[in-house]
């Protein structure tokens, strides 16, 4: 589904992923853990399309096309999700109305009708109630006024909505109560098919108790140092991130 | 050296023709306008149009829209305003009660009798200033011909306009829209001279729309006196819709008295350089004044708001509110002055300014200015420029949004701010339409006229 061969990208010179390699195919969770500041948002960032980063090397085939060619817009109507890790407020632009254009958007690329007012509505509320999310979103703004939990909620309430074949979630669990945890991925199991598959970039082992890891990458540098089954995930929980850097120093 | 020769020159070109046509502006105006006249035509000549030396015209160079060979509109022509077919300046679910301003000067709406109240008067300035001079009392007490000489050229070269009046307890339930149209076919200079006269507990909606029908070099010098009396309630809403090719500049002056509201919103949505003078002065306790704008430029576009608000008694507030967007090469003028006079303790005084560039070439000037002379008050001001906020655009994109879509999704929200503050309700919703379709690089037309051209 995903194919990341010798990715190299950096932003206003400074080379920040250094030969990533990472293959995905359908059916498959990935976790990728790794300290903060080793470049596993800037890596989200890259498959969603963010232009302030040069790839200077390296490709990305999704769904077995070229993406790095691909605008954001065209990556996230084939069905790439991406859950920020800080989802920005926009002020004035209405949360509903940010909601109906983007579905109305996927809906169109796939030759479907538009939702009508009413079939929207209707979508929105069965969405809610899978994420369990009672934040009122009539006359609100795109996470404006939003608290950090309702901000990530949102983020798999609209990945919910959308329905991606690959789900890249950068720390949404970060912050969270493990209630909120435990709704995410909830969210993220709801979607789980053959044909479906995630990347959860997180620090904690409790999420993968969740949504458990085929394969669990540890990004550190730029680089992935160690891919191994989920017991690393419990390593890493035990043995912290120190033991990955003194052995990538040498 | 012979730039200066050449202004003054064109201040000249406009004594000279005040002097050769003096008679005819004398003749058929009653006392009440005639009577400023003359000191009006020497203040012009004192002051000559502004140039950018000028601190209050600092930022708008005046001097290439005010043609040597306008065509003067001093005189009104016979015409017969059908409403129906000219012009249809439609809001849907509005209905309101329709005048025209044509060059200048007023015509009545004689197809349609309105549900104007008992007593309420919309009229001409000219007829009102014949024969019920008495509610022109404080004409020209506002808008000083010394202070500025766009308002010394309107005072006098001044016939003609839009004349309300609504008395005492007296409330207006349907709008009153007044249509300001420019067309002749030689390039034409306007003057209009409007007058509002809202009494104690009185309560009036007024929608301005100016437009310009043919492609034709106007300037319309219009100046606008405003009296809101005790506790009395006014929103004026003002909708500037013309072409590159013409200059509006719009004085308006209001003074307020006790528990009085008077909101101001002026939507520029085109314009080949605008001008809005905007004077308010509070002159009794707890009165409320609320100024909105918006404008959307683009090409070479000039917008430049001038606006200025004395508090000149306690508890008084006033909230101003200014944003545009500006594209291509176009340029816009934020200037707000407050001024707190000694002892109005307990101001509340809000401003904030901000500005959205969408290209480097466009470009903002904008200037607070605060001279407080009491000591218990609240200020505040603010001003941006910016450009559109990159990850909030990435993130719409993310979502599956096209640029050019979250673009305008952007520009919407920025302008909705102020847009949702029209509390008229039918017209919120058209100006939200109008204000998309401007940002979409539409001509935003409100209306079905024939007229169209792409300038
Ligand atoms: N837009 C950017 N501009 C400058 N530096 C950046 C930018 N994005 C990321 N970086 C830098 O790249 C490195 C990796 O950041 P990031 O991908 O956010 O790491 P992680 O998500 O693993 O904590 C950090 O040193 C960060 O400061
Ligand atoms: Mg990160």
């Amino acid at each position: 589904m995903l194919s990341i061969k010798n990715l190299y990208a950096s932003v206003e010179g400074m080379e920040i992923l250094k030969g990533i390699n990472l293959e995905i195919k359908p059916g498959e969770v990935h976790a990728i853990m790794g300290p903060n500041g080793s470049g596993k948002s800037t890596l989200a960032s890259v498959l969603a399309g963010k232009e302030d980063y040069e790839i200077t090397a390296g490709e990305i085939t999704f769904l077995g096309e070229d993406l790095l060619d691909k605008s954001p817009e065209l990556r996230a109507k084939e069905g790439l999700f991406l859950s920020f890790q800080y989802p920005v407020e926009i002020p004035g632009v209405p949360m509903v109305n940010f909601l109906k254009t983007s579905v109305n958007e996927h809906r169109k690329h796939k030759g479907l009708k538009e939702l009508t007012a009413g079939e929207f509505l209707k979508l929105m509320r069965e969405k809610m109630d899978l994420v369990d999310m009672h934040t009122k979103l009539t006359n609100r703004m795109v996470n404006e006024g939003f608290s950090g939990g309702e901000k990530k909620k949102n983020e798999i309430f609209q990945m919910a909505m959308l329905e991606p074949k690959l789900a890249i979630l950068d720390e949404t669990d970060s912050g969270l109560d493990i209630d909120a945890l435990r709704v995410v991925a909830n969210g993220v199991n709801a979607l789980k098919s053959p044909e479906t598959a995630a990347i959860v970039v997180t620090h904690y082992q409790r999420l993968l108790d969740y949504i458990v890891p085929d394969y669990v990458h540890i990004l550190y540098k730029g680089k992935i140092v160690k891919t191994a089954g989920k017991e690393l995930a419990l390593e890493l929980e035990e043995k912290g991130y120190d033991w990955i850097k003194s052995d990538n120093e040498k | 050296m012979s730039v200066l020769v050449d202004k003054a020159d064109l201040s000249l070109k406009y004594t000279a023709h005040y002097t050769q046509v003096k008679e005819q502006l004398f003749e058929g105006s009653s006392e009440v306008l005639n009577a400023q006249r003359t000191k009006a035509f020497q203040d012009f000549v004192m002051q000559g149009i502004p140039t950018r030396k000028n601190e209050n015209y600092k930022y708008t160079n005046l001097n290439p829209s005010f043609l040597p060979n306008f065509n003067f509109a001093h005189k009104k022509e016979e015409r017969k305003a059908d409403f129906n077919e000219i012009f249809r300046c439609d809001v849907p679910q509005l209905n309101t009660n329709l005048a025209l301003v044509f060059n200048g000067w007023f015509y009545k709406n004689e197809n349609e009798k309105g549900d104007l109240p008992e007593g309420v008067i919309l009229d001409s300035l000219e007829s009102i200033a014949k024969e019920k001079p008495e509610l022109l009392e404080k004409y020209a007490s506002l808008a000083k011909t010394d202070e500025d000489p766009l308002v010394a050229l309107n005072t006098a070269y001044a016939k003609d306009g839009f004349f309300l009046y609504v008395p005492k307890n007296v409330v207006v339930e349907s709008p009153i829209q007044v249509i300001n149209l420019l067309q002749n076919d030689k390039d034409t200079y306007t003057t209009q001279r409007n007058f509002i006269l809202v009494e104690e507990g009185a309560k009036v909606q007024v929608l301005l729309c100016d437009h310009t029908l043919n492609l034709n070099q106007y300037l319309s010098n219009s100046v606008t006196e405003i009296f809101a009396e005790d506790n009395s309630e006014l929103e004026f809403y003002t909708l500037q819709n013309q072409h590159n090719r013409a200059t509006n500049l719009n004085s308006i002056f209001i003074e307020q008295q006790k528990d009085s509201r008077v909101t101001s919103h002026t939507v520029t949505l085109h314009g080949g350089l605008i001008r809005n003078n905007l004077k308010f002065i509070l002159n009794g306790e707890n009165a409320e004044a609320n100024m909105y704008g918006m404008a959307f430029m683009d090409k070479k576009q000039h917008v430049d708001n001038y606006t200025e608000i004395i508090h000149a008694k306690p508890h008084c507030q006033s909230n101003q509110v200014y944003k545009n967007v500006l594209d291509e090469n176009s340029s816009g003028a934020f200037s707000g002055k407050i001024h707190v006079v000694r002892d109005a303790q307990k101001t509340n005084a809000f401003q904030r300014n901000n500005n959205l560039l969408l290209t480097d070439e466009a470009n903002m000037q904008t200037k607070p200015q605060l001279i407080i002379d009491a000591d218990d008050v609240k200020c505040s001001h603010g001003a941006t420029v910016g450009q559109i906020d990159e990850e909030a655009l990435f993130y719409l994109r993310a979502r599956g949004i096209n640029e050019d879509k979250a673009r305008l999704m952007m520009m919407n929200a920025f302008a909705h701010e102020v847009v949702k503050e029209i509390k008229l309700e039918p017209l919120r919703d058209r100006i939200d339409e109008l204000v998309d379709k401007r940002l979409q690089g539409e001509v935003a037309r409100c209306h079905d006229c024939a007229y169209s051209c792409d300038c």
